[in-house]
């Protein structure tokens, strides 16, 4: 083939469809993501010039921060208790939206509309519903007798960060229901007779044939969402923000306080490259388990 | 089908309130305690949150669309040709490339904020619409690049070879004919794009700083905790905002799952 002849050609050739796009990556996801981890090493002003370096004194004043191991374990909580809990609810719900039934397009439009609506919005109706006075949430908790009176779920620090764990869950469901529905969809139907014929009961059959074909989905919607709740910054900052102190802030949400509250940009790109480090073993492990260079080589 | 109606319930409730709420007076929205629906209906709520004191509503949905509309049609420009020759072609350097591709699905501008922030300040681009738009076109780019690849390697390549055969070059094989192919996955990515560009907060929280610059998303958030909250103007203008978003994603519904897992699910 002509294709290994001219290499170096094949490769100018290709330069001026895919020059816009490396550009773009370069210059808005890469270039920022090597000048944080710069500054992190720099003494940088409250308006953001950089007065000289700093070495590691940055790193070493997020360090003797005494709200940091706190924050460390909130931050394995918040991730741990949203992925874990919402993965265990889209496997029950996809297998439901899976089976035929009358309405189920219905159904499945109403599980998208989370997904689709700003999670700013979606925050603030529960913000509001759950508010002790006026809050149409807490007065139905009421009026169902779950609750003998109203609560102030978003006003003392534990059940405000239980309340933002549960809209994190409710956010995610959708995006995690439709990628295992995708797998469900690639079982194949004649494995899934062969069961039955075989006499295996619907425990039996779920865990030996259908979970084995949506590994692939749970590995890949597990990592996303792992991700995607580690940065989440809405849900916590307009549940917990008002609280005094830190006592429901993951590495996240304490970055945007060093970053907007102190303008300490120093200290917050320090915070910043230690999460960035997290996320590139997450990233590291996705590349591992999930494989995505599969699709390309195909 | 109980389970399936429970659930459609729970994922509704909270926008019906939304709903409900945006209808509801200003001293309703504040009633302890509060009723399930308004005492007097306010639908001409819909009309004066525009120009209502407390808030430039009218101003942060602008900001909205001008950001959103402006990173789908960067995001367009600059995915369509990668796309197509990734799908394509094989040639040195494209496994790289798809490489680079996976690795932005994973970074976000939440993570990268601090560096955005100072690198926009440099440009001299900090509080300016054209920030947001690059930023959301790039954070938007693996999606739109992975859908659109599906599409265009789905193309048989002898419609291509054909066209070659005709004498079309590449650019007018792409338009001509390929284009026409794949149009459901272009749909996907402009919507996709779109609503992820309308959703996104943190990187606008930062580099946005002037009231009447800011996207509805920060521009809400700001409200939440202050006493005089206008509650039912809020909760409108986020029903104006959520009913497009909800319904252009009900029509990409099959091809959404396919960008975002870059066809390792199989």
């Amino acid at each position: 083939m002509a294709a290994n002849r001219r290499p170096w050609g094949q490769f100018l050739r290709a330069v001026p469809w895919l020059v816009p796009a490396a550009i773009l990556i370069f210059g808005v996801v890469l270039f920022p993501a090597g000048y944080l981890l710069y500054n992190s090493t720099r003494n940088i002003g409250l308006s953001g010039l950089d007065v000289g370096p700093a070495g590691i004194s940055n790193y070493k004043a997020l360090l003797a921060r005494p709200e940091l191991p706190s924050v460390l374990l909130n931050t394995f909580i918040w991730v741990a208790g949203v992925v874990i809990v919402q993965l265990l609810i889209s496997l029950w719900l996809a297998q439901l939206l899976n089976n035929q039934f009358p309405g189920r397009r219905w159904v499945r439009i109403a599980v998208l509309i989370p997904w689709a609506a700003s999670v700013v919005m979606t925050t603030m109706v529960f913000v509001y519903g759950l508010d002790p006075y006026y809050g149409i949430m807490n007065r139905f908790l009421v009026d169902v007798h779950i609750l003998s009176a109203s609560v102030g779920f978003t006003q003392q620090p534990v059940p405000a960060f239980i309340t933002a764990i549960a809209i994190g869950i409710f956010i995610s469901v959708p995006f995690t229901t439709y990628v295992l529905l995708a797998g469900l969809a690639g079982v194949p139907p004649e494995v899934l007779e062969a069961a039955t014929v075989d006499g295996a009961g619907r425990a039996r059959t779920y865990f030996s044939v259908i979970m084995p074909c949506l590994r692939g989905a749970i590995v890949l919607s597990t990592l996303i969402n792992v991700i995607n709740t580690f940065n989440n910054l809405p849900v916590l900052k307009l549940i917990t923000g008002s609280l005094p102190g830190y006592p429901d802030d993951t590495t996240t949400t304490l970055m945007f306080k060093i970053l907007q509250g102190e303008h300490s940009i120093g200290v917050a790109s320090a915070l910043a490259a230690v999460n960035f480090i997290i996320v590139l073993v997450v990233v590291a492990i996705y590349l591992v388990a999930a494989k995505p260079m599969r699709a390309v080589e195909s | 089908m109980v389970a399936g109606f429970i659930v459609a319930v729970v994922f509704v409730l909270p926008y019906l309130i939304m709903l409900l709420t945006s209808l509801k007076g200003r001293y309703d929205t504040l009633a302890v305690p509060p009723t399930y629906l308004p005492k007097a209906w306010y639908p001409q709520n819909y009309i004066t949150m525009w120009t209502a004191t407390q808030t430039p509503l009218l101003d942060n949905m602008i900001a909205t669309l001008v950001i959103s509309v402006g990173a789908t049609m960067l995001m367009f420009v600059v995915c369509i040709p990668a796309a197509y020759y990734t799908a394509r072609f094989r040639f040195p350097g494209r496994g790289v490339f798809m490489f680079l591709v996976i690795v932005t699905q994973m970074l976000q501008p939440t993570l990268l904020a601090t560096g955005l922030f100072q690198q926009f300040r440099l440009l001299g681009l900090n509080d300016t619409w054209l920030a947001m738009i690059l930023i959301n076109a790039a954070f938007n780019l693996t999606f739109a690049i992975w859908i659109m690849h599906a599409f265009f390697a789905s193309v048989p390549k002898e419609v291509n070879e054909a066209a070659e055969l005709d004498g079309a070059g590449k650019w007018g094989i792409l338009w001509w004919v390929n284009l026409r192919l794949v149009w459901p996955g272009i749909v996907t990515a402009l919507i996709y794009t779109f609503v992820a560009s309308a959703n996104e907060f943190s990187a606008s929280l930062v580099i946005l700083t002037s009231a009447t610059k800011q996207p509805l998303s920060v521009a809400l958030s700001a409200f939440i905790g202050q006493y005089d909250t206008a509650w039912q103007y809020l909760f409108g203008v986020s029903i104006v905002a959520i009913v497009p978003s909800v319904i252009l994603f009900v029509l990409i519904e099959k091809h959404l799952v396919g960008g975002l897992t870059a066809g390792s699910i199989k």
